[in-house]
């Protein structure tokens, strides 16, 4: 077991025992290889299921939204940013939550190894930063720097922002990461080509939701795509549609997403959403300074404004 | 919806194709500002569908999505000067809000010519006009923006 996973373990059953907290989210192992999934643990006899390892990349700061009860919860850098991102948008309180925070080093991107063999995977371990894959009859090293997933490779926040507790001694930053540079590389292209690249991108989608159900930014009573009147997107899978959606998803998502990457790894086909929500995370960052979840005590941009903002294109 | 116009038939090739465009104008001031030009028979292109709003505060992406998706070929969003807007801050929220939109819009690949925003107030009944010139002329250079309405496929049985 890693030495995370057992701080964790301990922090949560001190906690629980005590009844400071009525349950701990966190993570289980998974019934298939590189597949954790959260769950809510709520006695101290069954923290034994909790783990930590590099397969953690689903945010739970998604099963926080509106509970009332008192939650330990185990966040990396990007689950403590969507924390912050609900306390300032008031969607749980700070003294209903006990934060344990995880430096991170990166979680490993499933499809990207899946992808590498030909045969089916039964095991994956892990030992310090190399991934050890295991079929029948064949096992293989990777370095972990490797096949990080694509969001965490560019991660330049891995440590908590806000905690109560370390479960780990804080990670080195990553430094001199080149954030946008996809983002780049599709503003160069004129229009047709990104009209095309998008169109690419999409085929593939069926409108199943998985990107919106696994964001923890998604919390709107009634989603736009369930209005009925007016109707503002179609429901069927109309090319037009499907860009009208991930078009106004990521939108809704704008100076709000801390680019966990929950999204594209919650997608079934394995469509780069975050083309979408990056370029306005980079708009955010160029325009207005402005980084999703690093303090409470500032207004994200779209509820304030200044009045010098940049009014280029406005004649 | 209000309108809905089929573009089906619309190509570059077709000379009698005049380009759709819908203008959201703040009730406070570009709308006002579209009477002075009347009154003052200020000459103007009539490709511009005029919607009301209370407000640049009010307009949302899918009033914009939602006006491409049914067959416009140019949008434009118009309201007061910074700092004169009738509920104080209205405008500079919508400031915010339409910089990331376009941003996104033309990240998506829709032409930057297609997207046209303005502060005009009510007493500029001239810039309104003009304004109106330049936007009809930029769309309709960018043609017919077929790829972002939806195609629906109509019931093709005739009545006898």
């Amino acid at each position: 077991m890693s030495e995370r996973g057992a701080k964790i373990r301990e922090i949560s059953e001190r906690l629980l025992k005590e009844g400071k907290i009525d349950m701990v989210i966190g993570f289980r192992k998974g019934t298939l290889p590189m597949m954790n999934e959260p769950c809510l643990v709520k006695s101290p006899e069954d923290v034994k299921n909790l783990v930590w390892d590099s397969n953690c990349g689903i945010n739970l700061a998604k099963y926080l939204i509106g509970r009332k009860e008192k939650i330990g919860v185990v966040a990396k850098g990007c689950d403590s940013r969507n924390i912050v991102t609900h306390l300032i948008e008031n969607k749980i309180k700070r003294d209903q939550l006990f934060i344990i925070g995880v430096p991170c080093e990166g979680m490993i991107d499933r499809r990207k190894i899946a992808s590498m063999f030909e045969k089916e995977i039964k095991e994956v371990a892990e030992e310090k930063n190399k991934i050890i894959v295991r079929g029948s009859g064949f096992e293989k090293i990777l370095e972990k720097s490797e096949v990080l997933q694509k969001n965490c490779a560019i991660c330049i926040h891995r440590n908590p922002v806000i905690y109560d507790e370390l479960a780990a001694d804080i990670v080195k930053e990553q430094k001199n990461v080149d954030r946008y540079k996809d983002v780049r590389q599709i503003e160069s292209m004129p229009p047709e080509e990104k009209r095309d690249y998008f169109n690419d991108l999409l085929s593939p989608c069926i409108r199943c939701y998985a990107c919106r159900n696994a964001c923890p930014l998604c919390y709107c009573p009634t989603c736009f795509v369930d209005e009925s009147r007016p109707q503002w997107v179609g429901k069927g899978i109309d090319l037009t549609d499907i860009k009208t959606f991930h078009f106004l998803r990521a939108y809704h998502c704008a100076g709000r997403c801390t680019d966990c990457g929950a999204c594209e790894r919650a997608c079934p086909l394995g469509i780069d959403v975050r083309a979408f929500t990056m370029k306005l995370e980079k708009d955010c960052f160029e325009l207005y300074g402005w980084e999703a979840g690093m303090s409470k005590d500032e207004r994200p941009p779209l509820d304030t404004y200044r009045p010098d903002d940049p009014n280029d294109f406005f004649k | 919806m209000g309108f809905s116009i089929n573009n089906q038939q619309s190509t570059i090739n077709n000379p009698k194709w005049e380009p759709k465009i819908v203008a959201f104008l703040c009730n406070w001031c570009s709308y006002g500002a579209a009477d002075l030009a009347g009154i003052s028979r200020l000459q103007y292109p009539p490709n511009i569908r005029v919607i009301r709003v209370p407000c640049t505060g009010r307009m949302s992406p899918k009033f914009i999505l939602s006006a491409f998706m049914n067959g416009a070929d140019g949008v434009w969003v118009s309201g007061c000067h910074p700092g004169d807007c009738h509920y104080l801050e209205g405008n500079y929220y919508a400031r915010r809000k339409l910089s990331l939109f376009k941003g996104l819009m033309e990240h998506m690949g829709i032409e930057s010519d297609r997207l046209h925003f303005s502060w005009i107030s009510s007493a500029e009944g001239t810039k309104f006009a003009e304004m109106a010139n330049k936007v009809t002329k930029a769309v309709r250079d960018a043609g017919p923006a077929n790829y972002f309405a939806k195609k629906i496929s109509i019931l093709k049985t005739k009545v006898a």
